[in-house]
């Protein structure tokens, strides 16, 4: 199973010290996050894709091949890619771009994107959101398998005789989730190509993810792709750690009650049985996170969001070690132990990873 | 003899509250006229000051309380709604507007809806016309014809030559609403969301 943090990439004011780092501190304070992920045993790091303040990832590969150079092992994903906005020709470009520079530790997570503006400023129309996931995935799933692409949609201007450079490494494209809280299109979308579903999980109660992973498992078997159970299922989880569980909650209840997304509403204990979310010590994020097992069955990601609400770095930092040291190794092991045989252990790694462990 | 649903919202805010009081009023008439046609009646009352604090939550986290999404399903499943809400500034108090702003606009196309409303006067009556059936008519609920409005006069006087009292418009607007109930449709359950096969979403989209 794989391991990793995803971030927002908010710029957000720390409300016990008032005080709001800048885009460039926060840039490279999320390359040292990173770095530190590889650095404590992580798989994945993941950014969003935001286009708007106070959102420093607008471009997510600038950020993710700069951490590429400066990393060995990490494989780098999105948590959104913006399938609806972006011009699916440079998503292509782009990632294709990217997964040699970073010898195939790359993977990408298509989503919406829920910031209505960015439509209009993109040129498209959030009402066409799922025809545009659907219309554009299809011709990105095309461009990295096809060396020359016919094409027309409705969407886009066509394309005749048309090569996407770089090809893939190793003519095998990154691997790809479809990330969504609740619309069933996307987990049948991702069911049908036999890509991976990632569920937010963290801001929602578990219903959504439980019913949006159960449809999409009955779905990929449907397609022929294997068993529900052999499905690649992400989540999301959401996590503050002290040796003290009292000390965890005392040190992030001004972050939790100030957070952009759900701050100035419910208390942190309602919001902590609500959501996935858990503030406590190691050994109740582990619990907590084997329990994520009992109602999406055995899955191969998991992302923990860690570094958003105007938490310092150094407390991050701090955070990403006791996941390395304490949660990640016993989750490791716990779910092995639990995970049939014939159940992928992860999501399909690039060739030329494989090679590279094995050496 | 089948048993209907009847769902009586109520945003008062005191206990006892004029606001309730009407409401039950208007259950009460509208269930002895569906008795007469054979109509068993289950009645159910959301009282909204109860779940005031969970309204604002859902508007800041996005997800309903297991006691909202439960109130929000006992609405849109309802055979009939009775909506009552006090008139604060001219129109349907904020509490009022925001359930019903939590519930999916389309949850409650077709259901048949009874309108009442209170004030201290009866210079706010149109606030029925004006305020609470635009606000159906968006929700292409099936509006009542008779509404009711229950100034606190009303409560304590009975009609002159010019106007009904006010027991008289609340039996008339029950005998319309049970007519209504009775007339229209059983809609359909709260069925799974249909899945579209994928093909047909790329064939929706003429890719080549």
């Amino acid at each position: 199973m794989q391991f990793g943090i995803f971030t927002v990439g908010d710029v957000t004011t720390d409300p016990t010290t008032g005080r709001t780092p800048t885009e460039h501190e926060r840039i490279k304070n999320t390359v040292a996050i990173a770095l530190k992920a590889e650095e404590v045993g992580l798989d994945v790091f993941a950014t969003g894709e935001h286009h708007n303040p106070p959102f420093v990832p607008s471009s997510p590969t600038t950020l993710l091949g700069h951490i590429a150079a400066r990393t060995e092992n990490l494989i780098l994903s999105t948590s959104t890619t913006l399938i609806t906005t972006n011009d699916p020709v440079k998503i292509a470009e782009d990632y294709a771009t990217l997964q040699h520079l970073a010898d195939g530790r790359v993977d990408l997570m298509m989503g919406r994107g829920n910031t209505g503006p960015v439509y209009p400023w993109f040129g498209q129309d959030i009402r066409q959101g799922i025809p545009l996931a659907i219309e554009n995935y299809a011709l990105l799933h095309k461009l990295w398998r096809e060396d020359v692409v016919d094409w027309e949609g409705k969407f886009r201007s066509a394309l005749q005789g048309f090569t996407s450079t770089p090809r893939p490494l190793d003519g095998v494209p990154p691997f790809v989730w479809h990330g969504s809280i609740r619309s069933p299109e996307i987990a049948e979308q991702a069911a049908y190509y036999g890509d991976g579903f990632f569920a937010n999980h963290i801001f929602w109660p578990k219903q959504h993810t439980e019913k949006m992973v159960r449809l999409y498992r009955q779905r990929y078997a449907h397609y022929g792709h294997g068993t529900e159970e052999q499905a690649i299922v992400g989540l999301g989880g959401q996590v503050f750690m002290r040796k003290n569980s009292q000390d965890a909650v005392r040190e992030f209840r001004p972050y939790f009650d100030n957070a952009p997304v759900y701050g100035h509403g419910p208390s942190l204990e309602d919001f902590s049985s609500q959501t996935p979310l858990t503030v406590g010590s190691p050994q109740e994020v582990i619990e907590r996170t084997l329990s994520f097992r009992e109602y999406v069955g055995d899955y191969q990601r998991q992302l923990f969001l860690v570094d958003h609400a105007g938490l310092p770095l150094k407390t991050v930092l701090e955070q990403l070690d006791i996941l390395g040291e304490e949660v990640v190794p016993v989750l490791r092991k716990e779910f092995a132990n639990l995970r049939p045989a014939g159940v992928p252990a992860t999501a399909p790694l690039h060739p030329a990873v494989l090679a590279s462990k094995e050496v | 003899m089948q048993t209907l649903k009847l769902v009586a919202v109520s945003a008062g805010l005191s206990s006892p509250s004029s606001t309730r009081l009407l409401a039950d009023r208007l259950t009460q008439a509208t269930r002895y006229r569906l008795a007469e046609q054979e109509y068993a009646v289950d009645v159910e009352v959301v009282e909204l000051r109860d779940l005031a604090v969970d309204i604002a939550h859902h508007f800041v986290t996005g997800f309903p309380s297991e006691a909202l999404q439960g109130a929000i399903d006992k609405v849109t499943g309802a055979d009939g709604v009775i909506a009552v809400t006090p008139v604060f500034t001219a129109s349907y108090s904020g509490l009022f507007k925001s359930f019903f702003d939590l519930v999916d606009p389309a949850a409650l196309t077709g259901t048949p809806v009874l309108l009442g409303a209170t004030g201290g006067t009866a210079r706010h009556s149109l606030v029925l016309d004006h305020a609470l059936r635009p606000l159906f008519a968006y929700l292409r609920a099936r509006i009542s014809s008779t509404a009711v409005y229950a100034a606190s006069e009303d409560w304590g006087s009975g009609g002159d030559e010019y106007t009904e009292g006010l027991p008289a418009r609340i039996t008339r607007a029950g005998q319309e609403f049970a007519e209504l109930i009775a007339a229209a449709e059983r809609r359909a359950g709260d069925g799974e969301e249909e899945l579209v096969p994928f093909e047909k979403q790329l064939a929706d989209l003429r890719l080549d």
